[in-house]
C-alpha cells in the first residue's frame, strides 16, 4: 500500500489547491490520516474515488471526534523588573534589577469538531486511508461538506454524527436526526454535555390536564370550606 | 468476479440515491409504519412505507428505539470494562464482537497474540458465524410463512454450539471472553473433543437443511429477481458480508486483511450472481460449508501453550496516545472499531462500525417497486439485530 505520504503528493499533483496536512499517530498501528480543508473535500475526495491507481470506492467508516477548548496551563519563564535590596548593598537601600522569574500562564486553544473517515479499495484490497476535516469552532459554525454523494455509506453514518455530534453536513440529502427523537435539542456525544435530571420528561398534553385537576382540587376545597357557613347562616 | 472498473467509472452525482417509482392510477399513497413492534422486524424497527396498493412506492426506516449510546458509556469506563459490553451489541453473535474489539485494542498498543489463544478465536469466531448463518436462515424462512420447522431445526443445531460456549466461558451467549493479548480462560482437551464431536455432526445438519429449503418452489418463486442490489451500488453503500459477496463482489476481510491467523486455513469465498435475495440465502448456506472447512482445520492443528500473553497488562491498562481502526469479518459484515486513546485509562473516543446499521443503507433502493410482503424478505435477508443498529 502507499504510504500517506505519497497518497499526499498525488493529490496535490491532480487537485493543486488542496491543502492538506500529514497528521502522525504515534500508537502502534501506525495508521497516520490526512486532514483536508473543507473547502476541497470534495475535490480530493472524488479524486482518491475515481483515480486508477487509488481507487477508494469503499467508505467504511464514518465518525466524530469531539475536541472541546483546552485550557492550557504552563509555567513560562519572564525576564522583569523587580524592586529589591540587592546583596551586598547598604541594607535599607533598595534597587531596581532585572530577573527572571517563573510565572504561570493560561491560554485556551480553541476546541473543534472533527469528521474522521476510513477509506479503503475494494478494487486494489488496500487501506485504510483515514480523512480527517475540522470545523472551525464548536458552537456556530460547524458546516463541513457531506461526502454522501460520493459514497453513499455516509449517508446514514453523517445523519448519526449530525444527530450525537452536531456537526452540520452540506449537500446531505437527508439530514435528520437517526437514533435520537426529532424533538430532542443536544448532542449527546459531546464531551461537555450534561445529562438531564429526568431523560423521560416531556411536556405533554397530559401536564394541562394535570394543572386542571389541580385547580379544580383547589376550588372543590374551598368551596367545601365556605359551603356549610353559607348554610349554618340560614339556619 | 469483482466489480473492478464498475467503480471507477465517472458515474453522475446522484446516481446512487434510490430511483423513484411514480404511482399508477389515480388513487392516494397509503401510509403505513411497519414497527416498531412488527413481528418482522427483529425487534425495535420501523419502516415508514408508503403504498400505491401493494407495490411500495416510498420506504424511509426508523432507528433509534433501542439506542442507549454505547459509545458516550464506553468513553466513561476503561478499556477492559466494555469487554462484557460488547458482547450486548450484536448478541446473536458476541464472540465476534469481543474479537472485533480486542483486535482494535491490539493494534493501538501492538500486543501480541499467543498461538492456541488465535486458534480458539477462530474456532469460536467459525462457531458463531455458523450458528449466526443457520439461524438467520431460520428467521428468514420463518417470516416467509413456514412457520417453525426451518427455524427449529437451526435452533437445535445453534443449541449445541451455545452449549459449546457455556462449557468454555460460562455462559451461553453473554460469553466476554477475550482479552487483550489472548482469551479469559484455556480449553480443556474435553472441550476440545466435545468440539470435535458436533463439528462433525454440522455438515450432516447443512445437507438436510439445504435439501429441505434449497429447492422449494415457494422459496425459489418468492426471492428470485427480488430485491436485487448492483456490485456498484453495493461497494459505493458500503455494504459488506453475504450481501455483498452475493452481489458478486470478492470481498472477504477474512482474505483480504487475513487477520489473525486466517492465511493459514484453506477455504474458498462464495460468490453470487444475481444479488438477489436467493443468492443471499445460497451464499449463507455455502460459507456454512467453509466455515466447517475452517474449523476441521483449525481443530486438527490446535497447538498447546499459554493463552494469554504473560507481558500483557490487563488492569491499570493505559495505552499510549494515539488511534487504532481495527475490523473483522463478523458474520454480518465488516465490524470496526475505532478507538483514540489520550494516554488515560479509559478511551478518548469509542466507535463502534455497525455492519448492520451500513446494510440497511440501501434498504430503500431494493424495496422500491415490489409488494409489500416482499418488504419483509428483503429486510430478513439483511440481516441485522437492533442491539448494533442502535448501539
Amino acid at each position: 500500500m502507499k504510504t500517506v505520504e505519497e497518497i499526499k503528493a498525488a493529490i496535490e499533483r491532480a487537485v493543486p489547491e488542496a491543502a492538506l496536512e500529514v497528521v502522525l499517530n504515534p500508537s502502534a498501528s501506525g495508521q497516520h490520516s490526512l486532514r483536508i480543508e473543507p473547502g476541497c473535500a470534495l475535490k480530493v475526495a472524488s479524486f482518491l474515488r475515481d483515480d486508477a491507481e487509488l481507487a477508494f470506492d469503499f467508505l467504511s467508516n464514518v465518525t466524530g471526534v469531539d475536541w472541546p477548548d483546552k485550557e492550557i496551563t504552563e509555567k513560562v519563564k519572564v525576564q522583569r523588573m523587580v524592586t529589591k535590596t540587592v546583596d551586598g548593598a547598604e541594607p535599607g537601600t533598595e534597587q531596581a534589577v532585572e530577573e527572571t522569574v517563573e510565572e504561570t500562564q493560561k491560554r485556551v486553544e480553541p476546541g473543534f469538531l472533527e469528521a474522521v473517515y476510513h477509506l479503503y479499495s475494494v478494487e486494489k484490497r488496500e487501506g485504510p486511508l483515514v480523512l480527517r476535516m475540522r470545523t472551525v469552532n464548536r458552537t456556530d459554525q460547524v458546516e463541513l461538506p457531506s461526502l454522501t454523494p460520493l459514497w453513499r455509506s455516509a449517508e446514514f453514518q453523517e445523519r448519526e454524527i449530525f444527530d450525537l455530534f452536531g456537526i452540520v453536513f452540506t449537500g446531505h440529502p437527508d439530514l435528520r436526526r437517526l437514533l435520537m427523537w426529532d424533538e430532542f435539542t443536544d448532542h449527546p456525544m459531546r464531551r461537555d454535555y450534561v445529562e438531564p435530571d429526568d431523560f423521560e420528561y416531556e411536556p405533554t398534553a397530559h401536564d394541562d390536564v394535570l394543572k386542571r385537576t389541580e385547580a379544580h382540587r383547589a376550588a372543590m376545597a374551598e368551596q367545601a370550606k365556605s359551603g356549610p357557613a353559607k348554610t349554618g347562616a340560614g339556619a | 468476479m469483482t466489480v473492478a472498473g464498475a467503480v471507477r467509472k465517472q458515474l453522475p452525482v446522484g446516481w446512487n440515491r434510490p430511483v423513484p417509482i411514480e404511482p399508477e392510477g389515480e388513487g392516494e399513497l397509503l401510509e403505513v409504519a411497519m414497527g416498531p413492534h412488527h413481528p418482522s422486524t427483529h425487534g425495535v424497527f420501523r419502516m415508514d412505507v408508503a403504498l400505491d396498493g401493494e407495490r411500495v412506492i416510498r420506504l424511509k426506516p426508523v432507528f433509534g428505539y433501542l439506542h442507549r449510546n454505547h459509545e458516550k458509556i464506553a468513553e466513561g469506563i476503561s478499556y477492559l470494562a466494555s469487554m462484557p459490553y460488547t458482547d450486548r451489541l450484536d448478541y446473536v453473535c458476541p464472540i465476534t464482537n469481543n474479537w472485533a474489539y480486542a483486535l482494535a485494542v491490539e493494534k493501538l498498543t501492538g500486543q501480541t497474540v499467543p498461538e492456541r489463544a488465535e486458534y480458539l478465536r477462530v474456532i469460536l469466531g467459525e462457531l458463531t458465524r455458523f450458528q449466526n448463518h443457520a439461524s438467520s436462515i431460520g428467521f428468514f424462512i420463518q417470516e416467509m410463512g413456514a412457520s417453525g420447522t426451518p427455524l427449529m431445526y437451526a435452533f437445535r443445531e445453534r443449541e449445541k454450539i451455545l452449549d459449546l460456549f457455556e462449557e468454555l466461558t460460562g455462559a451461553r451467549m453473554m460469553v466476554n471472553y477475550m482479552r487483550f493479548g489472548g482469551c479469559r480462560v484455556d480449553a480443556t482437551p474435553a472441550w476440545l473433543d466435545h468440539t470435535r464431536k458436533v463439528v462433525a455432526g454440522l455438515s450432516a445438519f447443512v445437507d438436510e437443511f439445504e435439501q429441505l429449503l434449497r429447492t422449494n418452489e415457494i422459496l425459489m418463486v418468492r426471492t428470485q429477481g427480488v430485491g436485487i442490489l448492483t456490485a456498484e451500488l453495493a461497494v459505493n453503500a458500503g455494504i459488506t458480508g453475504p450481501m455483498l459477496r452475493a452481489s458478486g463482489v470478492n470481498y472477504d476481510i477474512r482474505k483480504v486483511d487475513k487477520y489473525g491467523i486466517y492465511d493459514r486455513f484453506d477455504f474458498r469465498v462464495p460468490l453470487g450472481d444475481h444479488g438477489d435475495i436467493y443468492d443471499r440465502f445460497m451464499i449463507r448456506l455455502l460459507e456454512m460449508r467453509e466455515s466447517i472447512k475452517i474449523l476441521e482445520q483449525a481443530l486438527k492443528d490446535i497447538p498447546g501453550g499459554p493463552v494469554m500473553d504473560p507481558k500483557a497488562k490487563i488492569r491499570g491498562f493505559r495505552p499510549k496516545p494515539g488511534e487504532a481502526y481495527g475490523r473483522i469479518e463478523a458474520p454480518k459484515g465488516e465490524l470496526g472499531f475505532y478507538l483514540i486513546s489520550d494516554g488515560g485509562p479509559n478511551p478518548y473516543r469509542y466507535r463502534v462500525r455497525p455492519p448492520s446499521l451500513v446494510n440497511l443503507t440501501v434498504l430503500e433502493d431494493m424495496c422500491l417497486g415490489h409488494g409489500i410482503a416482499d418488504v419483509v424478505l428483503i429486510f430478513g435477508s439483511v440481516d441485522i439485530v437492533l442491539g448494533e443498529v442502535d448501539r
